[in-house]
C-alpha cells in the first residue's frame, strides 16, 4: 500500500490546473457493504480524496441530511471499531487520501492514543473532529504527531485573522473552510463572503484549502476552485441521493457515479 | 477565550469553529457586565420586584418531626413562573439586551426553563423561540400553552429521542447560523464555557440567601445541603456558597429512574467521562461513545449529561451524588404534600426523597433542601400515576 498524501494530490492537481473533488460518506450508511460500494463509485468517478464520517448520536454541527445518515449507519451496527474496518476495506482498492470526520466524544471514549494509532494502521491520513477547536486540541495534536496522522481544523467567515493564524499553525493536510454560516446541508447558492474568505486565507497561508458545507452543485465546485480553493467537499447532496433511493441500491450507485463525474468535471476550471 | 472554562479537567469549549466567536463575544460581555453597577442594579430590581426574591428559608416542622432531623426548605418554588430557572433567565436575558441581541432562543425539557425564558422575552420585549423535544411537547402540553401565551414560539424537535438533549442539539444548530443577532439562553450549568460559569453566577443568589438565613436562624451552618441534579443549576446555585465550608455535606440527588439496572438519568452515579453539548463532563453513553437516552419521571432530570463543575466536585469528593428512583421521588412528593401542604416539582421531589434517605442514617442533623420548583406542572403526570381522572 502506497498511500498518497494530501500534499501529493494537491500538487499533482495544481500542475494540471484542477481542484480536488472530495466526496463524503458516513461509514455504514445505509449499511457497511453498500457504503463500501459507494466509496468505490466515488473513486471510479473522479474522487481525488475521501472524507469518511464516523457517525455520532448528537452531531450538532450537522443538518438533518447528515444526521439521518448517522442514524442509518448507527442502526446498521456501525461502531468506531467497524469504522476502522471500513477504512481498511477502502484501502484495498484505493491509495487516495482519506480523512476521518467525526465528533470528539468518539475519540475520547476510545482513548486518544488508541484512536489515532488505529486510524494510522487502518490507512487514514487525517482526522477532523467537528467539535474540537484549537483551544481543546493540545492532546489530540500530540498523539496525531506521535502516530503520523494529520490534524485538520475548520475556519469560518467569523474566524478573525488572529485566530486564523493560530488555526493555520496547528492544521496540517488541508484547512477545511466552512462555506456557510450554519450547519451542513445542501444550499442553492454560494455566498460572496465564501469567496472573500478563500481570498483572505490564501493571503495568510500556503496550506491547501478545501471548502465544504453547502457545496451541492457542479457550479458551486467550479466557483470555489476558481476563487482559489484547492478542493471542494461535497456531502449532503450525495447523502440526499442515498436518502431518496433507499429501496434501490443500484440506482444509488448509478446516480452517485453520474453526480461525481459532473462534480469532477467542474474542478477542471481551465478546460 | 479569556478564560479556559475548566473545573479541574472538566468543562471547556468543545464546539464547532463557527460558534467560537459567539462564545468569545458572550464571555467578554459577561465578564464586563457581571461587575457593572447599572447592570446589577437592574438585575436586582427585576429579581426583587418581578421574580419575588428573596425567597424564604422555611423551617418545615412537621417534616422535621417525621424524619427526625431539623429540615429547612429553600422556597425557590415561590418564585414567579414557579422555579429557580427565573434567576438565570433574568440574568442572561438582561445580558442579551445589554449585548444588543434581538432574539432569544432556549431549550426546554419539562418546560420550566422555556416558560422562564418566554416570560423574560415578554418582559424585555425580545422575540423568543423555544426548542422542545416533541415527546416533551406531548407530555407538557400545559407548559407549551403557557409559553405561547407569553408570546414565545415553541418549536417541536423530532430528532433523536425527541427529548431535552435533542432540543439542545437543535438550539445549538440554530445558534450556529444566527449568533450575530441571537442569544442562546442555556438553562443550566452545562454547555460550553462561559455557560457553566455564567449560569452558576446567576444562581448563586440561592446559596447567598440560604447561608445568611440559616446563620440567622440557627447560628451555625447546616450539616447537609441537598438539591436535585439534572444539568445542575439549582444545586450549583445553592452549593456555591458552601463549597469552602468543608463541614457542610453537599448532596446531589440524580434522576435514578427505574434504578441503575433499568432506565435512568443518574449521570454522575452511573455515567462515564465524555463530551456532550460543548463540555467534558460525565455522560450516559455506550461503549462506543454514542450518547444514551436518559429516563426520569421528571422531565427536568431526563438528561444524559451534567454540568462540568458537578463532575469536578464529585471527582474531588467535595460533593456526593446519589441516584433517587422514581419511586423514592414520588414518596418525597407525598411526604412534602401531606406533611407540609407544599406540592414540590417532581425534580425537587428527588431532593426530598434524598433527604428522607439521609435522615434515616443521620438523626438530629440540620438539613437544607433546595425546593427548586413547585409541582403544579406535574399534577397531570401524578394523577395518571395514581389512576385519577382529572
Amino acid at each position: 500500500m502506497n498511500i498518497e498524501t494530501y500534499e501529493d494530490v494537491f500538487n499533482r492537481l495544481k500542475a494540471r490546473k484542477e481542484g480536488a473533488l472530495i466526496p463524503f460518506i458516513v461509514a455504514g450508511d445505509p449499511d457497511f457493504e453498500t457504503s463500501i460500494k459507494i466509496v468505490k463509485t466515488f473513486v471510479e468517478n473522479g474522487a481525488d480524496a475521501l472524507e469518511i464520517g464516523f457517525p455520532f448520536s448528537d452531531p450538532v454541527a450537522d443538518g438533518p441530511t447528515v444526521q439521518l445518515a448517522d442514524i442509518r449507519a448507527l442502526n446498521s451496527g456501525m461502531t468506531t471499531k467497524r469504522g476502522f474496518e471500513f477504512i481498511r476495506s477502502v484501502r484495498k482498492f484505493t491509495d487516495i487520501p482519506i480523512g476521518i470526520l467525526t465528533y470528539y466524544n468518539l475519540i475520547y471514549k476510545m482513548g486518544l492514543d488508541e484512536f489515532y494509532k488505529t486510524a494510522k494502521e487502518s490507512g487514514a491520513n487525517a482526522i477532523l473532529a467537528a467539535d474540537l477547536p484549537p483551544e481543546e486540541a493540545k492532546d489530540a495534536l500530540e498523539v496525531a504527531e506521535k502516530h503520523g496522522v494529520q490534524q485538520i481544523f475548520m475556519a469560518a467567515q467569523t474566524t478573525s485573522n488572529e485566530r486564523l493564524q493560530e488555526i493555520l499553525e496547528m492544521c496540517s493536510g488541508f484547512l477545511y473552510v466552512v462555506a456557510v454560516m450554519g450547519i451542513t446541508g445542501a444550499r442553492d447558492e454560494l455566498k460572496i463572503s465564501t469567496v472573500e474568505l478563500i481570498e483572505r486565507i490564501k493571503a495568510h497561508s500556503e496550506i491547501p484549502i478545501a471548502v465544504g458545507f453547502g457545496i451541492s452543485r457542479p457550479e458551486h465546485v467550479r466557483e470555489v476552485i476558481t476563487a482559489g480553493a484547492d478542493g471542494a467537499i461535497v456531502a449532503s447532496a450525495i447523502l440526499n441521493i442515498i436518502t431518496e433511493n433507499l429501496n434501490n441500491k443500484e440506482k444509488v450507485l448509478q446516480k452517485i457515479g453520474k453526480f461525481c463525474k459532473e462534480l469532477k468535471e467542474a474542478t477542471k476550471v481551465n478546460l | 477565550m479569556i478564560l479556559d472554562g475548566k473545573f479541574g479537567k472538566y468543562g471547556g469549549v468543545f464546539v464547532p469553529e463557527l460558534l467560537i466567536p459567539a462564545l468569545e463575544e458572550l464571555e467578554r460581555a459577561f465578564l464586563k457586565f457581571k461587575d457593572d453597577k447599572k447592570f446589577n442594579e437592574e438585575l436586582e430590581y427585576y429579581l426583587r420586584e418581578f421574580a419575588g426574591r428573596p425567597t424564604p428559608l422555611y423551617h418545615a416542622r412537621n417534616l422535621s418531626e417525621k424524619l427526625g432531623c431539623k429540615i429547612y426548605l429553600k422556597r425557590e418554588d415561590l418564585l414567579h413562573t414557579g422555579a429557580h430557572k427565573i434567576n438565570n433567565t433574568l440574568g442572561q436575558g438582561l445580558l442579551a439586551k445589554y449585548m444588543g441581541k434581538t432574539r432569544l432562543i432556549a431549550e426546554t425539557g419539562a418546560g420550566q426553563h422555556g416558560i422562564a425564558t418566554a416570560v423574560i422575552g415578554s418582559l424585555l420585549q425580545i422575540p423568543t423561540e423555544v426548542y422542545m423535544g416533541s415527546e416533551d411537547v406531548e407530555r407538557q402540553k400545559l407548559n407549551v400553552f403557557r409559553m405561547e401565551l407569553s408570546g414565545a414560539k415553541v418549536i417541536p424537535v423530532e430528532n433523536g429521542s425527541k427529548t431535552l438533549k435533542d432540543a439542545i442539539n437543535d438550539a445549538f444548530r440554530d445558534w450556529v447560523s444566527s449568533a450575530d443577532t441571537t442569544h442562546y439562553l442555556i438553562g443550566s450549568t452545562m454547555g460550553p464555557h462561559p455557560y457553566p460559569m455564567m449560569v452558576k453566577h446567576f444562581q448563586k443568589v440561592i446559596g447567598k440567601e440560604t447561608k445568611a438565613d440559616i446563620l440567622e436562624k440557627e447560628g451555625k451552618l447546616p450539616d447537609a445541603v441537598i438539591a436535585c441534579v439534572g444539568g445542575g443549576s439549582n444545586s450549583m446555585g445553592i452549593f456555591s456558597e458552601f463549597i469552602d465550608d468543608k463541614e457542610v455535606n453537599l448532596i446531589g440527588a440524580e434522576g435514578g429512574g427505574e434504578g441503575l439496572d433499568g432506565k435512568h438519568g443518574a449521570t454522575i452515579s452511573a455515567g462515564t467521562e465524555g463530551i456532550l453539548h460543548g463540555s467534558l463532563s460525565f455522560v450516559l453513553q455506550n461503549d462506543h461513545g454514542q450518547i444514551a437516552e436518559a429516563h426520569s419521571i421528571s422531565a427536568g432530570l431526563d438528561y444524559p449529561g451534567v454540568g462540568p463543575e458537578h463532575a469536578f466536585l464529585s471527582s474531588e469528593g467535595r460533593a456526593e451524588y446519589y441516584p433517587v428512583t422514581n419511586e423514592e421521588a414520588l414518596r418525597g412528593f407525598k411526604l412534602l404534600s401531606e406533611y407540609e401542604g407544599i406540592l414540590p416539582a417532581l425534580e425537587s421531589s428527588h431532593a426530598v426523597g434524598m433527604a428522607e434517605k439521609y435522615a434515616r442514617k443521620n438523626k438530629g442533623k440540620t438539613i437544607v433542601i433546595n425546593l427548586s420548583g413547585r409541582g403544579d406542572k406535574d399534577v397531570d403526570i401524578l394523577a395518571k400515576l395514581m389512576g385519577v381522572n382529572l
